[in-house]
């Protein structure tokens, strides 16, 4: 299914984006590799969603160019589920491309086990937990034939141990459904778990101030000795490594 | 556990019979002439003659009838309305205070023209209702519309959702749950509005009843026709309230 892509699903050139007088990314280039996890973070206020609502077509940049391949689908911090559709429902949107009935049920179950949630396939978004609803948000953009996953703080308005188990849930799910993945958070340490680069937003204007490859395999644990090399560079990049201060 | 569970259904029960008891009190001790307040035995009897008659039976019929009509078809035109107006700024603008002024207009003002128009009959009546319901219908959809969260719509685009299919999958679920608390605040304005206009448009109804009831100085017959004005308007509002327990619009009331 995946094999009509070429390697570089997501080029970025040249895009500088402002809003009004204001200079959210300026001359901004990147490439993105199929299958790869690249996680961009940055100061608040930077323009990591203006950069995701670029990528994802729902804006056009003031100027430079986009090119994507696929299709590409979001997962935002909360209330991407539809409220009046029950979890079965909610994914069945994912699916809308099969017209199969029997293949589109077979999928949906599927992808229901695939997030443990067989139990609740006919509970509504404001019946679950945070957590839970955030799996149903990630079995949705899984299904059917999308490539590119774009995700703007999937997981920030989770608490902290809920937050590390979707961590380990998003690792463990792209490994059965390899996909290519942009996701943007403020939180290093999501970034040094789950990227296989990562990249450093600048201040306003923004532009991509460090790349980091991080090699170690997935899933790493907090205290793999790569997660915290990338996260000690990333702060130093950051200007928040108080121990160097 | 129990005495919790049983509270809702006496405590109500408990102050209707000491409400009768006042009212029975009031007229055995004559403090008003029994022409102007009518006792409960009075009225029982006006209840059973009303009915014995088959008047009651009749008019209640021809209320009901009325305001399904004219509430009908103010919903089938004030709920595309406000879905439409919810999605268009400038109609928005256009259309808001024209709809706002008529929203503020009571539905009685336009009595005369209804009479004019439409004679008497079934017909003014439900000119009446339409007008009353039509203008608070529009708003309040238009208002749900225009207040959906952007990020279902977002949603909606990243899967591909367009035209029609937006519309009846995702705008109308979106505002369905304040789509019935519209309805039910407006049933509720209709069922008020029926018997004023049916005090002067027409010859039969409860509206008709109580104006008739007047006439003939019969307030234990005026009495009994607002009994059931009361219940019949409390009965419909419970069963449109079955509404809001429909699965999918249980988010709307439970966040």
């Amino acid at each position: 299914m995946k094999d009509k892509l070429s390697n570089c699903p997501l080029i970025v050139e040249k895009v500088s984006h402002n809003y009004g007088s204001i200079g959210v990314l300026y001359d901004l280039n990147l490439k993105v590799y199929a299958g790869e996890v690249v996680v961009l973070v940055g100061p608040s206020g930077c323009g990591k969603t203006t950069l995701l609502n670029l990528l994802s077509g729902h804006n056009e940049p003031t100027s430079g160019s986009i090119r994507r391949e696929g299709i590409i689908r979001t997962i935002y911090q909360h209330d991407g589920l539809f409220p009046w559709l029950t979890v079965s429902e909610n994914i069945f949107i994912g699916l809308r491309s099969i017209h199969n009935t029997e293949e589109r049920t077979k999928e949906l179950h599927e992808l229901l086990m695939l997030i443990h949630m067989e139990d609740f396939k006919n509970h509504y978004p404001h019946q679950l937990s945070g957590g839970m609803r955030q799996r149903v948000e990630l079995a949705r953009v899984l299904a059917g034939d999308s490539d590119i996953l774009l995700m703007d703080e999937p997981f920030s308005a989770l608490d902290y141990q809920a937050r590390l188990r979707m961590r380990r849930e998003l690792n463990r799910l792209l490994e059965t459904r390899p996909r290519t993945v942009v996701f943007v958070t403020h939180d290093i340490e999501e970034a040094a778990q789950l990227a296989d680069r990562v990249l450093v937003l600048s201040k306003r204007p923004a532009s991509i101030c460090r790349e980091l490859k991080i090699t170690a395999p997935r899933p790493r644990g907090l205290t793999d000795p790569a997660v915290i090399t990338a996260m000690t560079e990333i702060l130093t990049e950051l200007g928040l490594n108080t121990e160097e201060a | 556990m129990t005495k919790s569970n049983t509270l809702p259904f006496v405590l109500p029960i408990v102050v209707l019979i000491g409400f009768l008891s006042l009212w029975y009190l009031i007229t055995y001790i004559n403090l008003f002439p029994a022409y102007a307040l009518p006792s409960p035995g009075d009225v029982l009897n006006s209840f059973r003659e009303e009915l014995l008659s088959g008047r009651l039976v009749n008019d209640i019929i021809a209320s009901l009838w009325r305001v399904a009509v004219g509430f009908s078809i103010a919903s089938i035109l004030g709920i595309p309305a406000g879905l439409w107006l919810g999605q268009k700024l400038n109609a928005r603008h256009a259309f808001v205070p024209m709809l706002n002024f008529f929203r503020f207009l009571s539905p009685l003002a336009w009595i005369p023209f209804a009479i004019l128009w439409f004679h008497i009959g079934d017909k003014p009546a439900i000119f009446l209702i339409f007008m009353a319901t039509f203008f608070p219908l529009a708003l309040a959809t238009m208002v749900a519309v225009a207040s959906i969260p952007s990020i279902y719509f977002r949603v909606a685009q990243d899967y591909d959702y367009k035209g029609v299919e937006l519309l009846t999958k995702v705008t109308f679920p979106a505002v369905l749950p304040q789509i019935i608390t519209a309805l039910r605040v407006s049933y509720g304005i209709s069922w008020v509005v029926i018997v004023a206009a049916e005090m002067v448009g027409c010859q039969d109804g409860l509206g008709y009843g109580i104006w008739e009831a007047r006439n003939g100085l019969r307030l234990d017959s005026a009495v009994c026709y607002m009994i059931v004005i009361g219940l019949l308007g409390m009965g419909i509002d419970r069963l449109l309230a079955q509404l809001t327990k429909l699965r999918g619009v249980r988010w709307g009331y439970e966040r």
